[in-house]
């Protein structure tokens, strides 16, 4: 099996995946918990996390050996990651269907990378 | 194919056979090694031994000979790297090869599988159509460059990439099963038609439209249940029939102007029986429609007897599956033969916002203006596909036009028959 990363990516300013009331996040929630139900049954689920938004990233760069730290996200972009799993599956068609459901659920494009498969790993 | 035994080869005839069974061993490999880009090296290696040995005697299964030389080619090369036995071994397990069995079979499946891989809709098109040529038409990163007016340097860059994220992302190797199949199958017939058309920007080398129509025959062979593939190569057959009288002396001949004598008669059979076959299927899609169309050209003995009002309808059906501005101008052309130009006039410019940058768009209304006797117009219409116009060819017949428009006997019926 191998792993990938399947970020979650949003739009600043427009959250069109957020549900407003409380029963539409409660639905929402439930979506989400069976899916991941459905990824852990299927030995597929490894690790997943929400993120804040960028406003809250410190960006940290070595300069001249000293650590320099600066307000904001990396890339000055509208996207941001706003969350991630990390599955493994067989090949990339197993992946996409789980970013297929991911992004069903969440109502946010999903990117598909692969880990580095390290050596004798 | 040549039969063994045959006389001494040149260099040229090694290379023309060693091509043909490429892709076919090329996709086997790949099955044996799990890795295409040693599959390449490995072949690279047979094709050295075969330009010595096939110059006496080709083989009578050159595939299959290009496996066995290219696997333990392969073999020799990982034992040096102490991972022989691995592969071995794995290869034995996998039950489908058997170890020491001579001119291992290639198994045709396999060429389908690797353009299933090949065509990965996680591949933009552009990877897509560039790696099924490599891999498949067994064509070099250079004559692909100069098919698709590419720099060599960016198009084996590209081939890089895409062969780097098949195998870093683990893109399968296989056909796609059930429902994923008819989603799955449509790039790939995509890839093959945009191949073929790429074939006939440059009429004198048919090296691209056969690779097209090669790679779409297996494809049908494999999968005859699926329609949309004979459609695809009927869409071709009947194209490439035409393709002798499609140029005289260097200059553009209108379908209304050719010969019709000259169009290849075995090709128009073929491509008519595959038509029949897919209306007796009933599962319409847009190859069958398109290659509809063309039998119906086909099948009029002169321009004068073509059947337009099955054409129209048929358009129409085109059209509701794939509402495209292309669609929509051969349609207007369709419906003005018989409608009268007045009619495809007001539609081709109902359609025309997106086709403004389109030379045949303008062609097609310079037509529609000159038949309504509209001199002045037409001329401006033509002005306008001249400047868009992608080649000299078309230049240069539109050139013609315009000319004739400006000409003191200007007859708006007769001016595209020269």
């Amino acid at each position: 099996m191998s792993q990938y990363l399947l970020s979650v990516h949003s739009v600043e300013d427009s959250e069109p995946g957020e549900p407003r009331s409380p029963e539409q996040m409660q639905q929402f929630m439930e979506r989400i918990y069976a899916l991941e139900a459905e990824m852990k049954d299927g030995g597929n689920f490894l690790f997943t996390g929400r993120l804040h938004g960028p406003d809250a990233s410190t960006v940290v760069r070595s300069t001249g050996g000293r650590p320099v730290m600066t307000d904001g996200p990396f890339a000055e972009a509208k996207e941001h990651i706003a969350g991630f799993y990390i599955i493994q599956a067989d090949d990339l068609d197993a992946a996409l269907i789980w970013a297929g459901k991911v992004a069903e659920c969440i109502n946010e494009p999903i990117e598909v990378r692969p880990f580095f498969e390290m050596p004798g790993s | 194919m040549t039969a063994s035994g045959a006389g001494p080869k040149d260099k040229r005839v090694v290379e023309q056979v060693f091509r043909e069974a490429y892709g076919q061993a090329l996709a086997t490999l790949v099955r044996f090694l799990g890795d295409i880009t040693a599959a390449e090296d490995a072949i690279q290696d047979a094709f050295v031994v075969a330009l010595d040995r096939w110059r006496l005697a080709v083989p009578p299964n050159p595939a299959g000979w290009i496996v066995t030389t290219a696997r333990n080619r392969a073999i020799d090369e990982l034992r040096r790297s102490g991972r022989g036995d691995e592969l071995r071994r794995q290869m034995f397990l996998e039950g489908d090869y058997e170890v020491g069995r001579p001119e291992a079979g290639p198994v045709s499946d396999d060429r389908l599988r690797l353009m299933f891989t090949c065509c990965h809709p996680a591949l933009r098109i552009e990877s897509q159509v560039a790696l099924t040529l490599r891999l498949l038409g067994g064509l070099s990163v250079e004559q692909i460059a100069r098919s698709f007016l590419v720099a060599e340097p960016a198009m084996a860059k590209r081939l890089t990439r895409a062969k780097y994220k098949i195998k870093a992302a683990k893109i399968p190797y296989r056909v796609p099963a059930g429902a994923e199949l008819g989603r799955r199958l449509s790039p790939v017939l995509t890839v093959l038609y945009l191949i073929y058309n790429t074939g006939l920007d440059d009429l004198e080398s048919n090296t691209l439209r056969s690779d097209a129509i090669r790679l779409a025959r297996v494809v049908v062979r494999l999968m005859p249940d699926e329609p949309e593939a004979a459609g695809l190569l009927a869409l071709m057959l009947l194209n490439e029939s035409r393709v002798p009288v499609r140029r005289s002396g260097g200059d553009l001949v209108l379908l209304r102007d050719q010969d019709r004598q000259r169009w290849d008669r075995s090709l128009i059979e073929e491509g008519l029986g595959l038509v029949r076959a897919c209306i007796r299927r009933d599962r319409p899609g847009p190859f069958q429609l398109q290659a509809s169309i063309q039998a119906v050209h086909c099948h009029a003995p002169t321009f004068e007897d073509t059947d337009w009002r099955q054409i129209v309808v048929l358009y129409d059906c085109l059209f509701s599956m794939m509402p495209t501005p292309v669609v929509a101008l051969n349609r207007g052309v369709a419906i003005g033969e018989v409608e009268g130009p007045e009619v495809g006039l007001e539609l081709l410019d109902a359609a025309g916002a997106e086709l403004d940058s389109f030379h045949l768009f303008h062609a097609a209304r310079g037509s529609m203006l000159r038949r309504m006797g509209n001199r002045e117009a037409a001329r401006a219409a033509y002005l306008r596909a001249l400047e868009l116009a992608p080649n000299e060819v078309d230049r240069r017949f539109l050139a013609g036009l315009i000319a004739q428009a400006d000409s003191a006997c200007w007859i708006p019926d007769r001016e595209e028959t020269r």
